[in-house]
């Protein structure tokens, strides 16, 4: 017993360190955002001496022409319908592999994995050309459309597994009702695999606040920058008279949309990647 | 040949199911296949965006080979590589280990452990990153609290690598959730059956638990390779490749030869032979993990 309750309390200690490891940087760099440039150096506390939020409205204003609305729209201009897309198509593929059998089948699914397993640094030099010859560069359709086609192949393995759990015996009972296959995937399958479609909408939306090095390559302008870019051209333009607590500032801004659609989704989503497995 | 028949519901053609996937089909097309090809095609020629590509053979390669920035982007990116990898993965999978004991708050540490992964990649904890790591930086106000004398981090060529490294293995959360669930896919009789037979939880692990999750440990390790050897996002904003290019990644090179110097053919060499690494890596650990499968059937 005394043994047991021992490495009970090294496992709490163990992951209490760890949980303080994760989460102190995020916290410091909220409290950080209402420091003094001093206070940010001369102290590891979390809460910072005044509150003081006008930094906030000064960082919302940016270097720019253009406040932080402006590439927050802009961020989600992306976003939306990205997300549709990546729904859509991935649901439509994932059915087609679920439910029916066609030629090539499995030189069709072996390609899905072997486009997953292609890094993408590799592809995204030709494909900035390619835009370039199309004179699609400085839009966002270079980051939305290849969305359309199914472009993430982690989402439809996800996808194929919620499908592959309903009983085809929720199809056939539509068939007989006279529901054709794509009446049968709207209304009998999508309700039931509701928690992977969600999943998928959560990271599309997360990766794409994340996504940095696909904007640097394909938006020039400034007007039309993300979230991301507008963030980095603010730590550039540190050196001359940007103060450290505003990019702080700007840093706090930048990680609410994520950490918002984080709090809301949190269980469902954290559901979805465990019982879409990732596993092989 | 025998004629195959296609098992679909009646009324079905067996292009319903081609069409349904039709969407992929193209996108392998267009954003896969064409880019990879045109890559390896683009890497033969000498090319600056506004002139004809002239065909020049291997020449990109050789001069790749011999250029003394690229023999650096590879040590750099392998070190980086072969530090970051195991690292991660050892942690995630001890630490899966730990939460699948029945452990109180169990869903607080799981959240805990996961938000930096989500959040990791986003522009903002980079900066956030950045600032942890200068010399009145958090990290170093901790160690002269602990009484351990800061640490030049960005100043040393031997230690810029490890602000990326450490921000790498702070985002260990998706790894570990992978883990996770599959540690509880294991069948508790297996554990139960060992401890009938005197077997001690560490024996357990190595001799039930490392052998079950033989199939995720392999898949975690190819993501890992995979996303490792493409590094860019953090050592292009936070520590620019330096000091001294020791945190010069491929990655960089191939954004460099590129947009700073216009070698697009250049470029597309470098991709290329990153994706000759990557693919042997990825080939050595799949014979590797059939070796060790093998043994563990005997």
């Amino acid at each position: 017993m005394i043994k047991y309750l021992k490495k009970r309390i090294i496992a709490y200690i163990f992951l209490i360190s760890v949980s303080a490891v994760m989460l102190y940087p995020l916290l410091w760099l909220l409290g950080a955002s209402f420091k003094s440039n001093e206070e940010i150096f001369s102290s590891v506390g979390i809460i910072p001496k005044s509150f003081d939020f006008s930094v906030f409205k000064a960082a919302w204003q940016t270097v720019t022409p253009y406040t932080m609305g402006h590439y927050f729209l802009n961020t989600f201009k992306i976003i939306l319908p990205k997300t549709v897309f990546a729904v859509i198509s991935s649901v439509l593929v994932a059915y087609g592999f679920s439910r029916f059998d066609f030629p090539f089948k499995k030189l069709f699914k072996a390609l899905l994995l072997t486009s997953m397993l292609m890094p993408s640094i590799v592809t995204i030099m030709p494909m900035f050309l390619m835009w370039s010859k199309m004179q699609l560069l400085d839009t966002y359709i270079p980051l939305t459309i290849p969305a359309l086609f199914a472009a993430e192949g982690m989402f439809v393995f996800i996808l194929i597994r919620f499908f592959d759990a309903v009983p085809k015996e929720f199809d056939e009972a539509a068939r007989i009702d006279g529901c054709g296959s794509l009446k049968t995937l709207v209304f009998i399958l999508v309700p039931s695999i509701k928690p992977a479609i969600i999943s998928i909408a959560v990271f599309t939306f997360l990766w794409t606040m994340n996504d940095f090095l696909n904007p640097l390559i394909m938006i020039q302008s400034v007007e039309k920058y993300p979230l991301s870019l507008a963030l980095r051209l603010s730590v550039d333009s540190t050196g001359q008279s940007y103060e450290q607590r505003k990019i702080i500032a700007l840093s706090v801004i930048g990680l609410i949309p994520s950490i918002t659609v984080f709090a809301i989704a949190q269980k469902k989503f954290v559901g979805g990647i465990a019982t879409g497995g990732l596993t092989g | 040949m025998k004629k195959r028949t296609y098992r679909n519901p009646v009324g079905v053609s067996r292009f319903t199911g081609l069409l349904l996937i039709s969407p992929f089909i193209a996108g392998f097309l267009i954003f896969t296949l064409y880019p990879f090809v045109c890559s390896f095609v683009l890497g033969l020629t000498d090319y600056n965006g506004n002139t004809t590509p002239e065909f020049t053979g291997f020449e990109n390669y050789i001069n790749l080979i011999k250029s003394e920035d690229f023999r650096n982007a590879v040590k750099v990116t392998l070190k980086y590589a072969v530090i970051l990898v195991p690292a991660k993965l050892i942690f995630s999978l001890f630490t899966a280990v730990i939460l699948s004991l029945e452990i109180k708050g169990m869903g607080f540490f799981r959240t805990a452990f996961y938000i930096p992964s989500i959040l990791g990649a986003n522009l903002s904890v980079v900066i956030m990153w950045q600032y942890l790591f200068t010399s009145k930086g958090l990290v170093n106000q901790f160690l002269e609290l602990i009484g351990a004398s800061p640490v030049s981090w960005y100043g040393s060529p031997d230690k810029a690598i490890f602000i990326i490294i450490l921000l790498r293995l702070w985002e260990f959360g998706s790894t570990m959730i992978i883990f996770l669930t599959s540690l509880k896919n294991i069948p508790k009789e297996l554990y139960d059956a060992a401890k009938v037979d005197g077997c001690g939880s560490i024996r357990a692990f190595f001799s039930i638990t490392l052998p079950q999750l033989r199939g995720v440990i392999f898949v975690n390790l190819i993501l890992q390779i995979i996303s490792a050897f493409q590094e860019f996002n953090a050592p292009y904003m936070i520590t620019s490749g330096g000091p001294l290019k020791s945190t010069y990644t491929l990655g960089m090179l191939i954004y460099d030869e590129m947009f700073r110097y216009n070698e697009i053919g250049a470029a597309n060499a470098v991709s290329w032979l990153l994706f000759m690494i990557i693919a042997a890596a990825v080939a050595v650990m799949y014979i590797v993990s059939g070796w060790i499968k093998r043994r563990d059937e005997k």
